[in-house]
């Protein structure tokens, strides 16, 4: 067996295909956070419960009603978009004059919402989300076995992050609303509806979670506390990447799931907590971020 | 701008007096008149725990969201004095605040490089790593905790295991803690903080020191939180990762939000109803966490000030 500085290379492969997939799903969910923080200024602390209600969204599809992956990775967000939408509307609108620091309390409350309720009915047992047929096997790559599906969440997210990348840094619309984000007023005065703007931008952002929340169901189980941890390392993510940048957010997110990986792989009682080491050496050596702009 | 400011709206000096000494007497009497001693001291260690939190947010208007930290490890670190080196109580609840105390100024020089609500997801994502830290560590006992903490003799004379002696000790070190915060805040010290709240650019303008004022406010609140750690950890002769998790972060937001942000009372009243709540709910389960959450959304969207704020609001016109 081939080794690299002592450790066997399939470990090592292994651990780095788990490291790019969660970072994949770094990136999507700070993502989804840079997308909602530029535009309404509001950290969306209920994130990490939307990706669970996105993923508990997609099983309950399976379930109850038979409806298979492909649908639920359209569904899914769109149900939770619409919610997204609804709580935009009925909450976080009223918040926008006040301390930026009410919308990530009331996202909070949300969250506990969201997470007591279906902790309610499903206790802390996962659920399984079988893998849709298409999937089933691997890619033999040489050196190590690729399976199909953790492939598909690779390509599939990076599509989805560039895509997102794309409508906002090179389409009329993205201009839109990267000016709203500068100066909300002047671009009202232009005759563009920014409050609908805010609104969509904030579903948007849910919606992405959701996506999220269906990629992650055939992988991790579906269970309620899912989404309760990793957006705390979601935040760590933002504060490394700073929210300046869509690409920031999205290369920060791959890059340290993958570091994550590796110190599973050469320290790994430290793997836990490697994401926020790195946090205090980015807050004492670049404040702002790795991609921030200092206010 | 800044997050609450009902401290305007409020009695003066002497109506904060006597409101204090008639706390003080109607909880000298309360488990006279039958009030569970044990609820009591337990409300009594969170409402520490929320004035040292609200010191923090209510008049330097820094949210931190990991307050669970400074709990946790001076519960750990008292827990672990009492039991396993034999320190009597007082010295082990001294060691659980310093320890706190030493925390909160590593955590607030990283914590206060950044503002608003980086500040919040930094403290957080710290408070995250310091519990990884407790469930890694050996001397923890990860999800046992460390149990059957002897409380010991204070000063070699109080017997602790009496809880009706345990009762007036934790509500001493509750109403002196609770001065303490009274003083610093009255201080001029306290207003500076207050001016940094308001405008931080024009306090700097005036020769103050911003970024020192918040930090010495920050170690101030956390080694109070840790007391009310160390204190917890003797009363129930237990430190566990309850203590440490990010809900009890939330949970002792949600305390001072709903008594009142940046109102001396306000964390205390807010405190005793999320425990009564909790205690009466006991049998609900998870729906517990869902109400917790209501609240939350509630208190944001209609009641920003809280039961004593708004108390003290409906006084002042009332007054004209």
């Amino acid at each position: 067996m081939t080794e690299i500085f002592g450790v066997p290379t399939q470990a090592l492969f292994g651990q780095l295909l788990i490291g790019l997939i969660n970072g994949a799903f770094y990136a999507m969910l700070s993502l989804g956070l840079a997308v909602i923080f530029g535009l309404l200024n509001i950290i969306n602390f209920t994130h990490g419960a939307q990706y669970m209600v996105g993923a508990f969204c997609a099983w309950f599809l399976l379930e109850k009603w038979g409806v298979g992956y492909w649908w639920a990775l359209l569904l899914s967000p769109l149900v939770l978009g619409l919610t997204g939408v609804v709580i935009e509307r009925t909450m976080l609108s009223r918040l926008y004059k006040l301390d930026h620091l009410y919308g990530l309390l009331l996202t909070f409350g949300l969250a506990l919402i969201f997470q007591g309720v279906f902790t309610n009915y499903y206790g802390s047992s996962g659920q399984p989300y079988r893998l849709p047929e298409e999937f089933a096997g691997a890619f033999n790559l040489g050196f190590m076995y690729l399976p199909k599906y953790r492939a598909w969440v690779i390509v599939a997210s990076l599509l989805v992050c560039l895509s997102t990348w794309f409508v906002i840094e090179r389409t009329k619309l993205g201009s839109y609303l990267r000016a709203a984000t500068e100066n909300p007023a002047v671009v009202q005065a232009f005759g563009i509806n920014v409050p609908r703007m805010i609104t969509l931008t904030y579903g948007f952002g849910v919606a992405l979670a959701a996506f999220a929340g269906v990629m992650a169901a055939p992988i991790y189980q579906v269970n309620p506390q899912m989404g309760a941890n990793l957006i705390i390392v979601v935040f760590a993510v933002v504060v490394i990447g700073g929210m300046g940048s869509i690409l920031g957010a999205i290369l920060t997110g791959f890059g340290l799931g993958i570091v994550e990986g590796l110190t599973k792989v050469f320290y790994p009682e430290a793997s836990n907590t490697v994401i926020f080491v790195i946090m205090v050496i980015v807050l004492l050596i670049k404040p702002a971020g790795l991609f921030g702009k200092e206010r | 701008m800044a997050i609450a400011t009902p401290a305007e709206a409020q009695p003066g000096d002497r109506g904060i007096m006597l409101a204090t000494v008639v706390l003080a007497v109607a909880l000298a009497i309360a488990p006279q008149v039958g009030i569970y001693p044990v609820f009591l001291m337990k409300a009594l260690c969170f409402a520490l725990f929320a004035c040292a939190f609200n010191l923090l947010i209510g008049f330097g208007g820094l949210l931190s969201f990991g307050h669970a930290m400074f709990l946790g490890t001076a519960g750990y670190v008292c827990a672990h004095a009492a039991k396993e080196w034999g320190w009597p109580p007082e010295a082990a609840i001294l060691g659980g605040t310093l320890a706190a105390g030493l925390l909160g100024i590593i955590v607030g020089l990283l914590a206060i490089r950044r503002q608003g609500i980086y500040f919040a997801m930094i403290t957080l994502a710290l408070a995250q790593m310091v519990f990884f830290f407790f469930l890694q560590a050996p001397f923890t006992h990860g999800e046992d905790g460390i149990q059957s903490v002897p409380r010991g003799k204070l000063f070699g004379v109080l017997d602790l295991s009496n809880t009706l002696v345990m009762y007036y000790v934790v509500l001493a070190i509750f109403l002196a803690s609770f001065l303490a915060i009274y003083r610093i805040v009255r201080s001029p010290f306290g207003q500076v903080l207050k001016a940094i709240r308001e405008n931080e650019q024009r306090a700097i303008s005036l020769g103050y020191d911003a970024e020192k004022y918040k930090l010495i406010a920050f170690i101030l609140s956390a080694t109070l939180a840790g007391l009310a750690g160390a204190t917890k950890a003797i009363v129930f002769q237990l430190a566990s990762l309850t203590d440490v998790h990010w809900t009890m972060s939330g949970e002792v937001v949600l305390m001072t939000l709903l008594g009142g942000m940046g109102t001396f009372f306000g964390p205390v009243v807010g405190a005793f109803t999320i425990i009564g709540l909790e205690n009466y709910l006991s049998g609900f389960g998870q729906w517990v966490t869902v109400i917790t959450g209501a609240i939350f959304v509630v208190c944001v969207l209609a009641f920003r000030r809280g039961i004593v704020g708004e108390l003290a609001a409906w006084w002042q016109r009332r007054r004209g």
